[in-house]
């Protein structure tokens, strides 16, 4: 099936998960935020959230940059 | 309040506007901005906040200037080398519009210091480098009912939004609900930066506080701007309050401002 990541359509396997995603682009969870279908996930919650067609995930990068 | 001669010549394209217009001029010059930061987002925040005329911007920032900076921190100089950060900034905008009085804090944000340090202004700036700051940054403009534009640069890439978590929008605890584990996340310094990412960002968070005090257009409350320079791509997401957030939901376990400036997210240099 096929999902938005980021803004992109990404096929990924019936039955993924946001976990599954993030474990598929080796992205550690701790450092980013996801958010699916408009919502900001727990961490907790990532591996419970399972992903059907057309879902929207946008996976947000923690940037502190600026002053240094 | 009457404008001078010079002060009409000054602002003329201001006032022409007729979403800014006198009125709107005299709201910037009795405006006080505080801005988090005088590094990269900071020096053209601060720069075009004093070429508008915001009467009373503050610098905060415990840094002296390094070669390093000059890529992108175009507030500094070569002559300013080893000064404090917020005098080499303060000497800049006084240089550009002596209508601005600039207030130089030379120091660290801490929990403890933030309520204070923020109660005297209207809008916050946030152009921090590091989460824990972020946090008690958040934290404190939340209590205190003050909007706060945040934003952040790393290698290509830059994100702005305006929080606003004491209405219904979010506060940066709702996007970001937990700091990444200190050490994981690499800073600018380890990572790099486009130089002139700096000058995007901080002029679009510029763009914003402006907006803010003149009352006028939208603002990035409840989204966040993703820019990309390699792609040359901007995406607007929204992004909603979170119902549980520990800050600015319902049912806060947060009640004081907290996040910590000593949390590091650098590699010290070899």
């Amino acid at each position: 099936m096929n999902i938005l990541v980021n803004g992109k359509s990404e096929a990924v396997e019936g039955g993924s998960t946001v976990k599954s995603v993030l474990d598929a682009k080796d992205l550690d969870p701790a450092l980013v935020s996801v958010e699916h279908n408009g919502k900001i996930l727990e961490k907790s919650d990532l591996g419970g959230a399972v992903l059907a067609e057309g879902d929207e995930l946008e996976i947000l990068f923690f940037m502190g940059g600026g002053r240094n | 309040m009457p404008f001078r001669e010079d002060q009409i010549s000054r602002y003329s394209r201001h006032i022409i506007l007729k979403e800014v217009g006198g009125r709107g001029q005299e709201k910037l010059l009795g405006a006080k901005v505080l801005v988090i930061g005088a590094g990269g987002l900071g020096s053209p925040v601060a720069m075009y906040l004093a070429a508008a005329g915001v009467g009373t911007i503050g610098l905060v920032d415990m840094d002296v200037v390094d070669v390093s900076n000059l890529q992108r921190q175009i507030m500094h100089s070569e002559k300013t080398i080893g000064m404090p950060k917020v005098l080499s900034g303060a000497r800049t905008l006084e240089r550009m519009n002596p209508d601005v009085r600039v207030i130089p804090i030379q120091d660290r944000l801490t929990a403890e210091n933030a309520m204070d340090m923020f109660s005297d202004y209207d809008v916050i700036v946030d152009g921090s480098d590091n989460f824990g700051t972020r946090y008690i940054v958040n934290d404190a403009a939340f209590f205190l009912q003050k909007t706060l534009v945040s934003g952040s640069i790393l290698r290509f890439e830059g994100q702005v939004t305006v929080l606003e978590g004491h209405t219904d929008a979010p506060c940066y605890r709702c996007l970001y609900p937990e700091a990444p584990p200190p050490g994981l996340v690499p800073s600018c310094s380890e990572a790099g930066v486009l130089g002139v990412l700096a000058g995007t960002i901080g002029t679009l968070q510029a763009a914003e506080v402006v907006k803010k005090i003149l009352g006028i257009g939208h603002l990035l409350t409840g989204q966040l701007l993703l820019y990309d320079a390699l792609a040359m791509s901007f995406r607007k997401l929204r992004v909603p309050k979170n119902p549980s957030c520990p800050l600015c939901g319902p049912a806060p376990t947060i009640t004081s401002v907290s996040g910590s400036s000593e949390w590091v997210c650098q590699i010290p240099a070899p």
